[in-house]
């Protein structure tokens, strides 16, 4: 079965026709070809897919495109400001906080949303709260580093 | 997935109608479970009716003695509800500690409940709180609402609308997580109330149990002492690779003697 879907990716309206079936992380790499977005486990337990749905971070492998008809879609395709990285990215950089970069889109995105709803995390609670996303490469050190130190950029 | 039918419900009454004339409808809420399980092609659902989007299903409220939580409230919003953790705050951690932060801002407790997980948090806090699970057409006790691993008291195509909890003298769960998925190998909740004391056990079993031994000891002398020799039969609990029936017997004792510990 085919639905129509419409919604606001990174600031811009679309719509189309998908399968019913169609995964939000599908739509936006396959679709939309936001590739930014990652898939590592399709089985909701890494969070390399970890997209904004109205300001909250999701898992966009186990949401249909379907939910999410007239919702704000944000990935990490949308969050730098032209050529200027997201306070998040660039703390992601600075701190070496990625190795081989397959989770960091997901990281940074669910950063994000730590952030905002724990403007000053401690790295214990950043620790705790990173809980559904998974890296293979860090050790998580430099991740959480990182998150610590965006935290404070994006304060400024 | 395979295919299926897609209906985006506009009304709970429209919601119903669309499942009365489908052929194998499945309600999808949060979809933490629904989606994985149709990934997996374990299910397979002919026609799919997303409950997401209806208005007036979401939000906590305070009422008397009560703490009124709608159905499709995320376990985010349970975890961040400020009347919550002023009266239940056992309820708030409960609901922080299912799956992730992601996790939990699209799961919700109707769909957490209606699905039955063995393993799952909220069937301990709605059988340990002695909760109404409020639906389309009546109230059910939670105590006769969880009938078996998987299957709840609810008829095919009612809906819950909202879950009424009690609220305690002093209430604490206390889980011990498989330590890769993180579900409840354990988890037990104790509460205090004023007519005796409640102990729910999730994980360990089928299906959430009541140990009534517990309760009995624990009205007498609430304290973690009392119940300190009480053995949990192993009869019926869950065994596989994570943990043996044993195992998860013990731990109802240690897990129940820490939340009375946490409570007084
Ligand atoms: S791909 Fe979605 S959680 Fe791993
Ligand atoms: S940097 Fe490689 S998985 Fe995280």
């Amino acid at each position: 079965m085919k639905v129509n879907v419409g919604v606001t990716v990174n600031g811009k309206k679309v719509t189309a026709e998908v399968e019913a079936r169609t995964l939000l992380v599908q739509f936006l790499r396959d679709h939309l070809e936001l590739t930014g977005t990652h898939v590592g486990c399709d089985t909701s337990q890494c969070g390399a897919c970890v997209v904004h749905v109205d300001g909250k971070a999701i898992k966009s492998c186990t949401i249909l495109a379907a939910q999410c008809e007239g919702t704000n879609v944000v990935t990490i395709e949308g969050l730098a400001d032209g050529d200027t990285l997201h306070p998040m990215q660039e703390a992601f950089r600075d701190n070496h906080g990625l190795q081989c970069g397959f989770c960091t889109p997901g990281m940074v995105m669910a950063a994000v949303d730590l952030v905002t709803r724990h403007p000053q995390p401690n790295e214990e609670l950043v620790r705790e709260r990173l809980e559904g996303n998974l890296c293979r490469c860090t050790g998580y050190h430099n991740i959480v580093k990182s998150v610590v130190a965006g935290a404070e950029a994006m304060a400024r | 997935m395979y295919d299926f039918i897609y209906h985006r419900a506009t009304s709970i009454g429209g919601a119903q109608s669309t499942f009365k004339s489908s052929d194998d409808p499945v309600y999808l809420a949060g979809g933490m479970t629904l989606l994985p399980t149709m990934k997996l092609r374990l299910a397979n659902p002919s026609d799919v009716i997303d409950i997401g989007q209806l208005d007036g299903l979401t939000g906590v409220e305070r009422s008397g003695d009560e703490i009124v939580v709608k159905a499709m409230t995320t376990h985010d919003e349970v975890a961040a509800s400020a009347d919550i953790a002023t009266a239940i705050p056992a309820l708030g951690s409960l609901a922080d500690s299912i799956g992730d932060p992601h996790v939990r801002n699209r799961g919700t407790i109707g769909g957490s409940i209606a699905n039955n997980d063995p393993a799952a948090d909220y069937p301990a806090a709605l059988v340990g709180l002695g909760s109404v699970v409020v639906t389309t057409s009546r109230e059910i006790e939670a105590d006769g609402f969880f009938t078996n691993m998987f299957e709840t008291a609810l008829e095919p195509d009612e809906l819950i609308t909202a879950v009424r909890f009690r609220i305690p003298e002093a209430a604490c769960y206390m889980k011990f997580p498989n330590p890769a998925s993180r579900y409840a190998l354990v988890g037990v909740m104790v509460a205090r109330t004023n007519d005796g004391v409640r102990v729910a056990v999730t994980g360990a079993g089928p299906c959430v149990f009541r140990v009534s031994e517990m309760e009995t000891a624990l009205t007498a002398d609430f304290k973690p002492e009392a119940i300190a020799g009480i053995p949990v039969a192993t009869d019926g609990l869950n065994s596989d690779i994570h943990a043996g029936s044993e195992y998860r017997a013990h731990l109802v004792g240690v897990m129940a003697a820490r939340a009375v510990a946490a409570c007084s």
